[in-house]
């Protein structure tokens, strides 16, 4: 029996910024650093520091990396094993995946498909707190919401808020979906305004929500023909908004107002663009995301994708850089986003 | 070396898709400088695997790195023939052009090309020899290549025959190989390696402009001449032959019988079917040999924990067996993760493979169920509309309400939504959990009105009255009459049905527990009965 013995987790070098040819797509092809082995698949990872890497497996282990710069090599540096596990006495392993971690350093937060939460210290051997049975499904997504505040996702269509300061175990707000109870995916909180939040569904909409009024999303925008896997405001340019899925495309949205003064979308070859009127729900909040003022109302969607085929596992962005993974298992680096 | 092997099948599971998918689009010429640049495309992912495979042999124990010069051999001989099949059969390269590729060809693949008499012969009568290449370059005609070629054979010739080169045997000897003697080449065997390399040197000087039709006569003579009886030719050599004779079929089957993998015959054998070159062929057990070599190359995928993925694409483009096949694969993928099923549930929902969506769902509800992840499980019966499950589990939540005595997992059940009417189970989960939350927050003609007509309308199972006449009880103690008299007696009429010996309803349990509660229930109605009725009689109306 063959078991997944062949995972890595890897650091690699997206070549040298500064070399933007005429075309401007990329310049050197990213190359492999290091890589190292790793048990179960790569579920879901975020950096901790310039240095320290936090990685969550199917497994249900938790595992920080340490990237050594000087000689360009990664070590396992603390290990959480059994993060995640299910009781079961039937079977001896019982591991359960997680699905989802965030950090905010020292601090790591952990969710999985056992339903559980776990509050980490980077420093600390130990979970700094367990929430047991915190969701009676799995956990999809978690996120900070403040930084003693965080906002997970769960398979009944659910988003909660949890209030790490308060001692009991129940979830401080529940949100949920109005129709259907679609799975949740992915969520991000807009990084400058904290009371918009969006998240991606399992039939591939994107609900944009305001947390601080009602229990139901604000919008809600018909997006991808199958699971959402990540949502991401852009973190210094938030009018931007970009999701990724199993149907092959990532979409870019923008809402920034000057639409005008970009032409050149017009005039991309193997883009498909489509303006999406967004006329949608009750208030009249400032931010792009809430608004339905008419003048205001156009966002444009982009494909950036041309030639899609298996899915969009994954996606980063930063600055002018996006990055993504395919289950072709390929890496993509567009280094010209705004070009 | 799966690892970089696995470049090979991603790389050209996304060429494959191309291929299909510009079907429609193209004709005539563009058709073909399309296939032809699909081909390269083929070729060039087989090169940098290579390239990623040598690098790769360097930084392993000797022990491995046989078998990564194994493997890069056999790449290179696959490149090797993939080129051939290029040039003879998707180009179809002409009589002219022919010789061109070829040379290009053997050059590209043999390394220890005969630079120093290149070189020599290059700086002999250099205004010659430009002149040949350029007239090869050149769009003339076939005729006109030939004569300004022969000028300049029986130009050589003369120079042979005067005795010029006389005093220099070296000079003479070259003389004699661009005269295309073939002995005379033949004496420098050491510095050909191949006789394919033989084949399109003699070409080169003999006959330069030889048609396709005519290859096979020289490859075989060239073979013989070159092997000479010394040593029998090896499978590589058979399939390049076979390609000469411009038999695809053979070179396919030798092939499919040398190499260890059906990529290389799957891929090449679909290329050549969309040249339309396989289309007179039937094989006899029944679906044509392009299908038939898709499917058992994908079905080698699917053993892979992550590579199955592209072999339902390559499923997707078999007409005849490919949806069998997948159906028959799908279910044996192991669904470790979450993300796992939904990826293959996504797959068989877009393929309306319903049967496979409700078995996946179910499996992994029963997982769910198995680890006490009840929201889970409900998750998953909705995803597949999963009635009967959805009782299962609604079940599974009131028997621990019985046991408990209060409900688990509220955050699920208070917030069902319109999932509570996938099955009549749940719905009454649903409302009798809000049931509870209109006693809690004392509203109390509400939830007795509820409670009622989750009796009376049959919502609830009959298992169940009895806990919710139990629940009538609190209401019907109160200091204010809650129950109207007609619902009284439809109380009344509801504790008969399930105390009388009915055939057909719900079995009833005939202990001390039971008797009392009957008791205490049978008094508490009547006296609600007794009260309602004065309260209603003075009352005016109802």
């Amino acid at each position: 029996m063959l078991t997944p013995c062949d995972n890595r987790v890897s650091i690699w070098s997206a070549g040298d910024l500064g070399n933007a040819g005429l075309n401007g797509e990329y310049h050197g092809e990213p190359h492999l650093l290091c890589d190292i082995q790793h048990n179960g698949d790569v579920m879901d990872m975020q950096f901790l520091d310039q240095e320290r890497l936090v990685v969550a497996s199917s497994t249900g282990t938790v595992t920080i990396f340490r990237h050594h710069q000087n000689n360009q090599t990664l070590s396992a540096n603390h290990r959480w094993e059994k993060a995640h596990y299910h009781v079961d006495q039937d079977t001896s392993c019982g591991g359960a995946a997680c699905t989802g971690v965030v950090c905010n350093n020292p601090e790591i937060v952990t969710v999985g498909e056992d339903g559980r939460i776990n509050l980490f210290r980077a420093d600390q051997r130990d979970a700094v707190r367990t929430i047991d049975n915190a969701d009676s499904s799995t956990l999809h997504a978690v996120t900070f919401l403040r930084t003693t505040e965080i906002l997970t996702v769960n398979s009944i269509g659910q988003l909660k808020i949890w209030d790490l300061r308060q001692q009991r175990n129940e979830p401080s707000q529940i949100f949920s979906l109005a129709g259907d109870r679609v799975p949740l995916h992915c969520v991000d909180r807009h990084p400058n305004q904290q009371h918009i939040v969006a998240t991606g569904g399992q039939d591939g909409m994107l609900s944009i929500w305001d947390i601080r009024q009602g229990t139901m999303p604000v919008s809600l925008l018909n997006a991808h023909e199958a699971e959402m896997w990540e949502v991401h405001f852009h973190p210094s340019d938030p009018d931007h908004l970009f999701t990724c899925s199993e149907d092959g495309s990532l979409w870019h949205w923008d809402t920034s107002t000057n639409v005008s003064e970009k032409p050149s979308f017009l005039h991309q070859g193997g883009r498909s663009t489509a303006y999406l009127s967004h006329s949608t729900i009750n208030q009249s909040v400032v931010s792009a995301w809430l608004s339905n003022d008419p003048t205001k109302d156009r966002m444009e969607i982009t494909n950036l994708i041309p030639n899609q085929t298996l899915s969009v596992n994954s996606l980063d962005v930063l600055g002018p850089c996006l990055v993504y993974g395919t289950d072709a298992e390929a890496i993509y680096v567009n280094r010209q986003l705004f070009a | 070396y799966i690892q970089t092997l696995r470049k090979l099948f991603n790389e050209s599971h996304g060429i494959f898709m191309g291929l299909q998918r510009s079907e429609e689009e193209l004709a005539g010429k563009s058709r073909k400088a399309h296939l032809v640049q699909v081909s390269k495309n083929y070729r060039s992912v087989i090169r940098a695997c290579m390239e990623d495979m040598h690098e790769a042999a360097g930084k392993f124990d000797p022990a491995l790195q046989g078998q990564y010069s194994t493997q890069v051999s056999i790449l290179s001989a696959m490149e090797l023939i993939w080129n051939l099949c290029e040039i003879l059969f998707v180009e179809a390269a002409t009589a002219g052009p022919l010789l061109l590729r070829l040379l290009d060809w053997v050059r590209l693949h043999v390394c220890d090309v005969d630079s120093m008499v290149r070189e020599v012969l290059s700086s002999e009568s250099p205004s010659k020899h430009k002149l040949f290449w350029n007239v090869i370059g050149n769009t003339q005609t076939l005729t006109e290549l030939e004569l300004k070629w022969q000028h300049w054979h029986e130009e050589c010739q003369r120079y042979l025959q005067d005795g010029t080169f006389a005093s220099s045997p070296h000079m003479e000897s070259i003389c004699k190989i661009l005269l295309g003697d073939e002995d005379a080449i033949l004496e420098k065997k050491e510095l050909m390696t191949t006789w394919y390399h033989f084949l399109v040197t003699r070409l080169l000087y003999s006959h330069p402009t030889v048609k396709p039709v005519e290859l096979r006569f020289y490859a075989q003579s060239s073979m013989d001449l070159f092997l000479g009886g010394e040593s029998s030719p090896e499978p590589l050599d058979m399939i390049l032959m076979a390609a000469f004779e411009f038999e695809i079929h053979q070179v396919i089957k030798e092939c499919s019988i040398v190499l260890s993998n059906w990529w290389f015959v799957a891929h090449l054998t679909d290329l050549l079917d969309h040249c339309k070159l396989l289309q007179s062929h039937n094989l006899y057990f029944g679906s044509n040999m392009r299908e038939f070599l898709l499917l058992e190359y994908a079905s080698g995928l699917f053993s892979h924990h992550s590579l199955w993925q592209l072999g339902v694409d390559y499923f997707d483009h078999c007409p005849e067996y490919g949806r069998v096949y997948l159906e028959l694969h799908i279910e044996r993928i192991p669904l470790s993760t979450e993300q796992k099923a939904l990826k293959v549930l996504r797959i068989c929902e877009q393929r309306q493979m319903q049967e496979q969506v409700r078995s996946i769902c179910k499996i992994m509800a029963m997982k769910a169920l198995r680890n006490n992840r009840l929201g889970s499980a409900l998750s998953w019966s909705i995803r597949a509309k999963d009635a009967a499950f959805a009782t299962l589990i609604s079940d599974r939540f009131l028997k621990d309400y019985c046991e408990r005595g209060c409900f688990s997992d509220l955050d699920l059940i208070d917030n069902l939504g319109p999932s509570m009417l996938l099955s009549d189970r749940l719905t009454f989960l649903g409302k009798y959990r809000e049931f509870h939350r209109l006693y809690g927050e004392k509203r109390f003609s509400e939830a007795a009105r509820l409670l009622l007509t989750l009796m009376t309308a049959h919502i609830a199972p009959c298992s169940f009255w009895m806990t919710l006449l139990t629940d009538a009880l609190p209401l019907l103690e109160q200091k204010e009459v809650i129950f109207s008299a007609e619902q009284t007696y439809e109380l009344m009429r509801c504790l008969e049905d399930l105390t009388s010996p009915n055939p057909g309803s719900a079995p009833f349990q005939d202990d001390d527990v039971e008797t009392t509660k009957v008791e205490m229930l049978r008094l508490a109605l009547a006296r609600n009965l007794a009260r309602v009725i004065v309260k209603e009689g003075t009352v005016e109306g109802s």
